[in-house]
């Protein structure tokens, strides 16, 4: 069984983000980029099954601008095998990314997709439950535990309420959440075998997927700045302020 | 055209937050529907009735949807969605694992996580983990909307809406529900208290989480987490706030022992009033708190439960 991954490359988490001064965004010149948090997890995931001899071959596919390679070249000296990148400079939303990637899946094959729950950079959350609907697969959102048994799978979620499991039929679209693994990092000799990996470029024309964006972003804007406190010296003058000045007690 | 408010519920009554989303959508249109889907749902379905500004309730019961599943609950949205212009639901772990299903099949885009409502087909999200808001515009025909439910307050109840029975859709077989391991607790649930004490890494065990329990129940507050809390197992998952966690907006939010990265920033700092305890101060926490404490955190936190006991 293959395993597909996707890996999305977004301004690093550690950065400090700075809204455009014409609002149309948020500067990403000369930032640090990495692949998405949740996406290193998706991709952990998928090279322990194939290390448990359960997926044979694991892709990793990304969508975006030439440099989404080193994205997936960071997934290659993980572990994964090979990648497919659906090259292009337009912006792309999560429902034209659904759409590259059933285009992708159509032709791989994979029993299953595992993506991240959600990107750092949009906070969408949508990616792996349209792939889902469009293909017509069964979806382990918010994974918390994976088990892959006699083509279906047991996923353990993570709910409002704490964990949920379900069993849902392969092939399926998995979504990770933080408590699924802890993914490897590369060593120095994966990260040279790495570069001679195989990495396929497509084009959106070429897999015949429309990728126009469907919501407009008018503005980006700084959030509202809380105005900065002050510091208390002791509990009782704490308890004070929050009785008498703030009324929340 | 009407706005169809998709609500989870518990068997007796709909979510706390299907009040939210029912005010979010009357910001859309003021004929506000919702959907109750269950077996058994005609008790929530009556609760959901009660909810002012909702103006029918559509009833529709199959064993199929008694677990929430994506799968099954999403073929039924679809099917109603063309009579509306827009389908809402709570961006909890309901809304977020079924709404973009729905999305999808109807080969329209999802605004995730509304906070603001600026005209029907524009809305107000958060992005980067709450350091930019952007401003979007739907051109499609129908729009998905998920809302935050702290940031839109909830509809009163009284209303009487009438109750319409509808048919399911059936079960499609990809997916079953086993069952759920939830966390017990008497306190008030995280992202509707009106207090929330969080403990994070400086607790250094769950052991010591018990002190923020007592705390929590002095105050008969909501007890959250960091997610560094979570990761290292002192509090299950559900205790987590931040960006991929809860979101929380309570009046008051005590941080004890959590440095205050982005992504835990972007769950609470749209509280009333921010306490921060921490020892170190340069933590960033520091920067969104209206009162911090620099100092031990296990002789502050015994001494402001004696504090707060006292009246």
């Amino acid at each position: 069984m293959k395993v597909l991954v996707a890996v999305k490359r977004v301004i690093d988490y550690n950065v400090k983000i700075r809204v455009k001064a014409d609002n149309t965004g948020v500067e990403t010149a000369n930032v640090k980029m990495s692949m998405n948090p949740f996406d290193e997890i998706a991709v952990e995931e998928a090279i322990r099954l194939r290390e448990k001899g359960l997926a044979t071959e694991v892709i990793a596919f990304s969508a975006g601008p030439a440099q989404c390679q080193e994205t997936i070249r960071t997934a290659l000296a993980m572990g994964a095998d090979r990648g497919v990148l659906v090259q292009t400079d337009a912006e792309l939303q999560p429902l034209a990314v659904a759409k590259l990637m059933k285009a992708v899946v159509d032709k791989e094959q994979p029993g299953l997709v595992i993506v991240g729950k959600q990107a750092i950079d949009d906070d969408s959350n949508q990616t792996g439950q349209m792939l889902a609907a469009l293909l017509g697969w069964s979806q382990g959102t918010f994974a918390n535990k994976l088990n892959l048994a006699d083509g279906s799978a047991e996923v353990k979620r993570e709910v409002d309420g704490g964990l949920e499991n379900i069993k849902i039929k392969l092939p399926a679209v998995i979504t990770t959440d933080l408590r699924l693994n802890e993914p490897r990092y590369a060593s120095l000799p994966n990260i040279m075998k790495a570069k001679k990996k195989p990495i396929e470029v497509l084009a959106p024309d070429t897999l015949g997927v429309d990728v126009a964006p469907r919501l407009k972003t008018l503005k980006v804007e700084e959030p509202p700045k809380r105005k900065s406190g002050i510091k208390v010296k002791t509990v009782a003058e704490l308890v004070e302020k929050l009785r008498n000045e703030a009324g929340v007690i | 055209m009407a706005v169809l408010v998709v609500a989870a519920h518990d068997g007796k009554s709909v979510r706390s937050n299907v009040a939210n989303a029912v005010a979010a959508a009357a910001q859309m249109d003021p004929d506000v529907h919702v959907l109750v889907a269950g077996s058994n749902a005609g008790e929530a379905a009556k609760s959901a009735a009660a909810i002012q500004g909702v103006t029918k309730v559509l009833e529709a019961e199959d064993a199929a949807y008694a677990n929430w599943l994506a799968e099954d609950v999403a073929p039924l949205v679809v099917k109603l969605a063309p009579g509306y212009s827009h389908v809402v639901m709570a961006a909890d772990s309901v809304g977020k694992n079924i709404a973009p299903r729905v999305a999808a099949l109807l080969d329209v885009a999802q605004v995730s996580e509304a906070i603001k409502v600026v005209s029907p087909d524009t809305f107000v999200r958060p992005i980067y983990a709450g350091n930019a808001m952007a401003t979007v515009q739907s051109a499609d025909k129908i729009k998905i909307v998920t809302i935050r439910p702290t940031n839109f307050k909830a509809a009163a109840g009284g209303g009487s809406a009438p109750i319409e029975k509808i048919a399911g859709t059936g079960a499609g077989g990809l997916a079953s529900y086993v069952g759920a391991e939830l966390s017990k607790s008497e306190r008030p649930e995280l992202t509707s208290a009106k207090i929330v004490v969080s403990g994070g890494r400086g607790l250094q065990s769950g052991e010591n989480f018990k002190m923020l329990e007592s705390l929590a129940d002095k105050l008969g507050a909501g007890l959250g987490a960091s997610r560094a809390a979570v990761d290292a197992g002192y509090v299950p998952n559900d205790y987590q706030v931040g960006q991929t966690g809860k979101v929380v907006a309570p009046d008051l939010y005590i941080a004890i022992g959590i440095s205050g990265a982005i992504q835990h920033l972007a769950g609470m700092k749209d509280s009333k009033t921010i306490v921060a305890i921490n020892k170190d101060e340069e933590a960033p926490i520091f920067q969104v708190a209206d009162y911090g404490i620099v100092g031990d955190l296990f002789k502050i936190v015994p001494e402001l439960i004696e504090a707060v006991a006292k009246k």
